[in-house]
């Protein structure tokens, strides 16, 4: 079985990520820049499938400028077998993602596509359901839990109300929850011996895809500050503000 | 113009959400319709004719939506589409699985989370962690939107008379996903998003028996219990609890956060919220920044206190 593991580069998550100077859009000028953390749980999640005998290959693919190839080489060094970078200067909204994704797919044929469920950076939660859709595969988003069985999955979602489990056949699409599993680390050895484990370039262009700004950004701000509150001294004087200040009890 | 709310229910009542995104739809202003897939439950179809300002109610009813599965959903708003300029939905695990789905087919790049309706093509959303507010504007004649409901009031219910429609379920023959299982969270307690007041846990719970020190105080509150992310990976508390960007955002009107230590994740699900209280044994833990009150101290000491005193 062959797996396709979508990986977006994002901002450390620890960074504060702020608007810029002219509130055009975010500063992302010297911010540390990751693999997206859902994405890092896909790749391990592949990684974890290989390993266990049940996949053949993995191969990963970002769409973006030329600094993506360092997430592609961090997904090469943590186990995966090869990468695509499909080039672009443009910052793409999920739905081209997702379309530029399809083209990938249609040429790599894999049995198992799985993708993060939400992008920490623009918090759109859209490229993996709208991959499946524009290829008709069925999809299990939010998964906690992935069982590969012959040409089937079963997947736990973490859903609103708790979990639920679904069966699909595949090829099918899942997207990673947080607690899928717990990626881990690329060794020094197997960060040398990425750097000559083949990475293939596309241009955008050659995918046939017109990049579309359906969704223009306007401005970027600050949320409003919350005022830093009062420390209280005990118990007692906490029940009284919230009973007589705040009135909430 | 015109509108289409995906509706959501649990087969015995409208979901709150849902009302938020009627709310939200009002103010795009424009015709609304809302769409519901049901087994056969004249109950929430009833109920949802009778949200304030909605023109009718589209019923699909199927055996198969005794378990929703997204992808007939999704296939039964795209059967109606044509109608509409709009499809809104709340940024709920349901609304989130499906809306993609539609607005992708119709070629839509869709608008999530969003927390302001400026004008019916501008729209506020937060990004990067609630850190910083998007101001977006579309272009397109057909607009997706995720509603996140604590920005917004909820529709009147009561007040509505709605025409009631049938509607005949597209052929989901091609449909390669089941249903198998699902485990629910059984509580009393009110459900979190819709909860005046929520009691959260973090790491500093230290185990899932303590949580109980939690309910004890939730129960005399009437208010939900919530956790850190942390605290569910630990399992000390359900999935279902994690409040935060990659969790449920939240806006009680108290919101009392015990051994969180306030990351912006966390930050970003629940700051919100009209009053907080955080009690933290270190008092340089950042959640203090958003608390309206701080209690430093060890909350095995604090929390049964805070019991008895209520
Ligand atoms: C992609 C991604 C998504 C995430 N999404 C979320 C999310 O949705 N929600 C979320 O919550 N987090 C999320 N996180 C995790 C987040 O970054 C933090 O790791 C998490 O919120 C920390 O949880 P915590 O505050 O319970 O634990 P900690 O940070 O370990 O804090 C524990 C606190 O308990 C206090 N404490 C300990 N013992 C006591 C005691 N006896 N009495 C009083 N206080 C005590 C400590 O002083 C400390 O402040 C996400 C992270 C990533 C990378
Ligand atoms: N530029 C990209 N290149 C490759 N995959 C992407 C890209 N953007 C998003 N994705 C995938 O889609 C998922 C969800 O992203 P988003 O819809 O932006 O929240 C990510 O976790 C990735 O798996």
């Amino acid at each position: 079985m062959k797996i396709l593991v979508p990986i977006k580069r994002v901002n450390d998550y620890n960074v504060k990520v702020r608007p810029n100077q002219s509130n055009t859009d975010v500063e992302l000028n010297n911010v540390k820049m990751a693999i997206n953390p859902f994405c890092e749980i896909a790749v391990e999640e592949a990684i974890r499938l290989k390993e266990s005998g049940k996949a053949t290959e993995i191969v990963v693919v970002t769409i973006g400028d030329s600094k993506h190839q360092e997430q592609l080489r961090t997904a090469l060094a943590l186990g995966v077998d090869r990468a695509v970078h499909v080039k672009t200067e443009h910052n793409l909204q999920p739905l081209d993602v997702a379309k530029a994704l399809a083209k990938v797919y249609e040429k790599e044929t894999p049995e198992l596509v799985i993708m993060g469920k939400v992008g920490i950076d623009g918090d759109h939660n859209q490229t993996g359901q709208m991959f499946a859709s524009l290829l008709e595969l069925p999809q299990a988003t939010f998964a906690s839990e992935l069982k590969v069985e012959g040409n089937k999955i079963e997947v736990t979602r973490e859903i609103d109300g708790g979990l639920e489990t679904l069966s699909t056949d595949l090829p099918a699409v899942v997207t990673t929850d947080l607690r899928l599993n717990e990626p881990r680390y690329a060794s020094l050895p197997n960060i040398m011996k990425a750097k000559r484990k083949p990475l293939e370039e596309i241009n955008i262009d050659d995918l046939g895809i017109d990049v579309n700004e359906k969704v223009k950004l306007l401005k970027v701000e600050s949320p409003p500050e919350r005022e830093e509150g009062v420390k209280v001294e005990s118990v007692d004087q906490l029940v009284e503000k919230l009973k007589n200040e705040a009135k909430v009890i | 113009m015109k509108i289409l709310v995906l509706g959501e229910h649990n087969e015995n009542e409208i979901q709150q959400a849902t009302l938020c995104v009627v709310d939200a739809a009002k103010k795009l202003g424009g015709e609304i319709d809302i769409m519901l897939t049901t087994n056969a439950s004249d109950k929430v179809v009833n109920q949802a004719s009778k949200i304030d300002s909605v023109s009718k109610v589209l019923h699909f009813s199927n055996e198969r939506f005794q378990n929703i599965v997204g992808e007939d959903v999704a296939e039964c708003a795209l059967s109606i589409s044509d109608d509409y300029d709009f499809f809104l939905t709340s940024s709920s695990t349901t609304g989130k699985n499906i809306l993609p789905r539609i607005a992708a087919k119709l070629d839509i790049q869709q608008i999530s989370e969003i927390i302001e309706i400026i004008d019916p093509k501008t729209f506020k959303k937060p990004i990067y962690a609630g850190s910083c507010i998007a101001t977006v504007s579309t272009s397109q004649k057909k607009n997706a939107l995720t509603i996140r409901t604590t920005s917004f009031d909820k529709a009147e219910l009561g007040s509505g008379s709605a025409v009631v429609e049938t509607k005949n379920c597209p052929n989901f023959s091609s449909r390669r996903t089941d249903f198998v299982k699902n485990e629910l969270t059984v509580s009393d307690r009110p459900e979190l998003t819709a909860a005046d007041i929520i009691v959260s846990g973090g790491r500093g719970m230290q185990n899932a028996d303590n949580f109980a020190l939690l309910d004890g105080i939730a129960g005399k509150l009437n208010a939900a219990v919530g956790a850190s992310r942390a605290a569910v990976d630990s399992g000390f508390a359900p999935n279902d609890y994690q409040v935060g960007q990659t969790g449920k955002s939240v806006a009680p009107n108290l919101y009392i956060a015990v051994g969180i230590s306030g990351a912006i994740q966390h930050l970003a699900g629940m700051k919100d919220s009209k009053t907080i209280v955080a009690i933290n044994k270190d008092e340089e833990a950042p959640i203090f920044k958003v608390a309206d009150y701080g209690l430093v101290g060890d909350l095995f000491e604090l929390l049964p206190e805070l019991e008895s005193k209520l």
